[in-house]
């Protein structure tokens, strides 16, 4: 029990995870920087984001809105997020939990986030928001089935096993997965499903600033808003890890733990160069580009991978 | 100076809000937010909501219309807030302060922390106007 709340909350769960997805949250805004030939804000600059919306700020409740909904959501994406980080990063750090599915548990942990902005946006009552979470939610219809598609393919891959550890094995014996030409094709459908779970620039319209001002947000202040903000540091971390231990052969101790740490920065690069270099789609552009695009892709991996390339 | 004071002053989330303006305090306030300025350095971003807001930038002549909004405004800010009142039109009333329908500088309608006078003031200004507050409390 005690070692369960430990993993939960401090090493690879909740602490840990946020702190980390917090200075990767500093190197997307410096690489955004450099890209856009700015200085960018220092290191530490999450870290005084977040503790000044928990510390600081007042919390303001909507008048026409579910309170208590309104204030549960944020704690719900938190808990989904750090439970599905407990879930990657357990089997990726070489603890064995001896849990056999675990696949599929993580792929609905990773949904819990954005399902819980839903629901705190149309708790909110404003009309922006509702807009916001209707449009979060054709987006998760778009990439949800693409992302169920992404794991089947990978467990085909390894060979029918269900469990992320037994996954990472087959890689670290034999070629990561990333070696074929199947592989590539799950790469690119992996990361453009990161990007939209991420709500990162090409598929940011639940959040569209310019006409929504923030969308699904718009309403939290203070330390629900802050809440967000450590869920979206934990989701930056554990999608990139995710994609790493599902195609990149995860990580070995030793030097191994450098080029991990390479594999997600680059992840996390490719990420943030694709959002500062496409402008917003729109909602329909973005379903047909994972109902057709994204699911060709997909479909012709797992085909490649019935014949063994 | 306390850790919460520390991270407010280190990340000050700006909204703004342009009352009867001419646009040249907005072009220069959004020069300040381009590469050649950029205000990410010390922290500040352009939030859409002021309910993330940390600090409401007006400017313009606040006429009879706009009063009752700017208030509006500053009541649905989660407070600490602070105010800041650009240009000629926001700290005085400028040209239009002999006006029918001006209804009073930005400081006779909600409390302002800051003036930042000019018409319109340099993008410098307003960055030496933002450091002043950031190290005023």
């Amino acid at each position: 029990m005690a070692v369960n709340l430990f993993y939960f909350f401090i090493f690879p769960g909740l602490i840990f995870a946020a702190v980390t997805g917090a200075l990767l949250s500093w190197f997307d805004r410096k690489i955004s920087a450099r890209v856009q030939f700015r200085k960018g804000p220092p290191l530490l600059q999450p870290f005084y984001d977040f503790f000044k919306l928990l510390l600081v700020k007042e919390t303001i409740l909507p008048r026409y809105g579910s309170t208590f909904i309104f204030i549960l959501a944020p704690l719900l994406a938190v808990f989904g997020a750090a439970m599905a980080g407990v879930f990657i990063l357990l089997p990726l750090f070489n603890i064995n939990t001896g849990f056999r599915g675990d696949m599929l548990v993580i792929f609905y942990l990773l949904t819990l986030p954005s399902f819980s902005y839903i629901i705190g946006s149309l708790a909110s009552g404003n009309p922006l928001a509702a807009v916001g979470g209707s449009r979060e939610m054709k987006l998760i219809i778009s990439y949800e089935l693409t992302f169920i598609l992404f794991i089947a393919a990978i467990i085909m891959k390894s060979g029918q096993h269900f469990d992320l550890r037994t996954v990472i094995e087959t890689q670290q014996a034999g070629t990561p997965f990333i070696g074929s030409i199947s592989g590539v094709l799950l790469f690119v459908v992996g990361v453009f499903c990161a990007q939209a779970k991420l709500a990162m620039v090409p598929f940011d319209m639940p959040e569209a600033e310019a006409e929504l001002s923030e969308g699904i947000f718009i309403e939290y202040s203070g330390p629900p808003y802050a809440m967000i903000k450590l869920a979206k540091y934990i989701m930056l971390f554990i999608l990139p890890a995710f994609i790493v231990a599902l195609l990149m052969n995860g990580m070995r101790p030793g030097i191994g733990i450098l080029w991990f740490v390479l594999k997600i920065l680059g992840v996390v690069l490719l990420l943030v160069l694709i959002k500062n270099t496409n402008p917003r789609l729109k909602i329909k552009q973005a379903s047909g580009f994972f109902f057709i695009w994204m699911n060709l892709l997909v479909v012709i991996a797992v085909v490649l991978t019935a014949f063994g390339l | 100076m306390g850790f919460k004071d520390y991270c407010f002053r280190k990340s000050l989330w700006v909204f703004h809000f342009g009352g009867a303006s001419c646009n040249n305090c907005d072009i220069e306030i959004l020069d300040c937010l381009t590469p050649r300025h950029d205000l990410e350095r010390f922290g500040i971003l352009l939030v859409g909501s002021i309910r993330h807001a940390d600090v409401l930038l007006v400017n313009g002549s606040i006429n009879t219309r706009d009063k009752d909004r700017l208030i509006e405004l500053y009541r649905q800010a989660p407070k600490p807030i602070l105010v800041v009142a650009i240009g000629a039109c926001g700290c005085t009333g400028g040209i239009f302060a002999e006006s029918l329908t001006f209804a009073g500088p930005v400081d006779a309608i909600i409390p302002v922390d800051a003036y930042i006078p000019g018409c319109p003031p340099k993008p410098e200004a307003i960055i030496a106007g933002i450091v002043k507050l950031a190290g005023k409390k």
